[in-house]
């Protein structure tokens, strides 16, 4: 079984116990973090290392997009996590607090020089940073386009929140403005946006809302803080019945056209162009990934 | 490669194994194990012990084991980071590079 290529979920593993490690295999998310950062005490960063190196390099889950967070880019332990993690040969490494697109480029030379001495394809590493403060959301643009390994972006609302002197709330007006910067850049450099986590993980209420708001933004995906909170995400960031048959009439729509010549096709009153043909060929795209929905022939 | 202090890595938790490292000049290599699954699997964790220990070049330790059911992917790492701490040397993730 290989990874589907769905980004709707990121679920991050604390590098430091072998029981989490392993218990995140099992639940349905699409990606994988493995957490050398927050979740690891200083004086086992070298330990966490060694665990994750070993979970990634020899044991990763076939099924799922494989990330390892490492430390802060100014912090001392980020040199020997990068030694660390691209010789794993993860799918992506994360990167907590980018702020500015000069940091991508110095991890992107620091990456390919490792790749190149370990014998793995130069490139082959992606890049996922994380946007947790104004500067960050600011120069977004300019991050997600800093580097061809960006795949990217995710927004981390508790720093963000905390570096714009605002209050974290459920209804999340506080990091509407950074989540439309994180998307808008996402989608110039045609890479995928992660929503912030919702960290109330008792209120599944609030979760529906939060992801009907940023579904309909247009993210691909969201942290999540706890294995409840990812089949609700999961089944938010997946085609609907009723999307997945509209996308199928497009297209069977444009097909019928081309056989009978006819220069404008018509769906439902409406003509359909070239938009409504992408985002048809999207839904299907996902769906199919998700499993939801099968290519006859 | 020769130790320079007694070290330890992991945990009592779950899954995971407890890993005390000590010098013991000219005694060779003893091993004590602890672990609920010594009957069916205490050789080969012994195993993966003397292979870390090999890849080291340490060939004067006392090592004890209190497993908690630690695959030996956990074993392998918790050993890998006692050594280090015991020798006092960064691990040169190059090494990586050589394995099979």
């Amino acid at each position: 079984m290989t990874h589907s290529g769905l980004k709707r979920t990121s679920l991050y593993a604390g590098g430091s116990s072998p029981g989490k490690l392993l218990e995140a295999r099992f639940y349905h998310e699409d990606c994988l973090v493995y957490d050398l950062e927050d979740s690891v005490a200083p004086a086992e960063k070298d330990a966490a290392r060694f665990l994750v190196y070993q979970a990634v390099r020899w044991h990763r889950p076939p099924d799922k997009y494989v990330l390892i967070r490492v430390n802060g880019l100014y912090s001392p332990y980020l040199e020997e996590d990068l030694e660390m993690a691209v010789r794993a040969r993860p799918d992506a490494i994360r990167l907590p607090k980018v702020e500015h697109a000069e940091e991508v480029r110095r991890i992107d030379a620091r990456i390919s020089a490792i790749e190149e001495t370990a014998g793995i394809a130069v490139g082959q590493t992606e890049l996922w940073c994380n946007i947790e403060s104004a500067l960050g959301a600011v120069n977004a643009k300019e991050i997600a386009a800093a580097s061809p390994r960006v795949a990217a972006l995710a927004l981390g609302a508790e720093d963000y929140t905390a570096s714009m002197g605002a209050l974290r709330s459920k209804a999340g007006w506080e990091i509407f403005y950074a989540r439309m910067q994180v998307l808008e850049a996402c989608r110039l450099a045609g890479i995928s946006a992660q929503d912030a986590v919702f960290s109330d993980f008792q209120d599944e209420a609030g979760l529906r809302e939060d992801l009907t708001m940023t579904r309909g933004l247009g993210f691909d995906g969201k942290t999540v803080i706890h294995p409840r909170q990812i089949d609700l995400v999961n089944a938010a960031f997946s085609p609907t019945p009723k999307e997945i048959r509209n996308a199928l009439r497009v297209l069977e729509a444009l097909e019928e056209g081309e056989r009978n010549h006819t220069g404008v096709v018509v769906v439902d009153g409406s003509m359909v162009d070239k938009p409504m043909e992408r985002r048809a060929r999207t839904v299907l795209a996902q769906a199919k990934a998700a499993g939801l929905w099968k290519e006859e022939g | 490669m020769d130790l320079k202090q007694p070290a330890m890595a992991g945990t009592l938790e779950s899954s995971d194994i407890q890993v005390t490292v000590v010098p013991n000049p000219g005694g060779g290599i003893a091993i004590e194990l602890d672990s609920p699954v010594k009957a069916q699997f205490g050789d080969a964790i012994r195993d993966t012990v003397r292979a870390v220990l090999a890849e080291f070049g340490v060939e004067e330790a006392r090592v004890q084991l209190l497993d908690q059911g630690a695959l030996d992917c956990v074993i392998r790492a918790r050993m890998q980071c006692a050594v280090c701490r015991a020798a006092q040397i960064s691990y040169d993730w190059s090494r990586e590079d050589r394995r099979p």
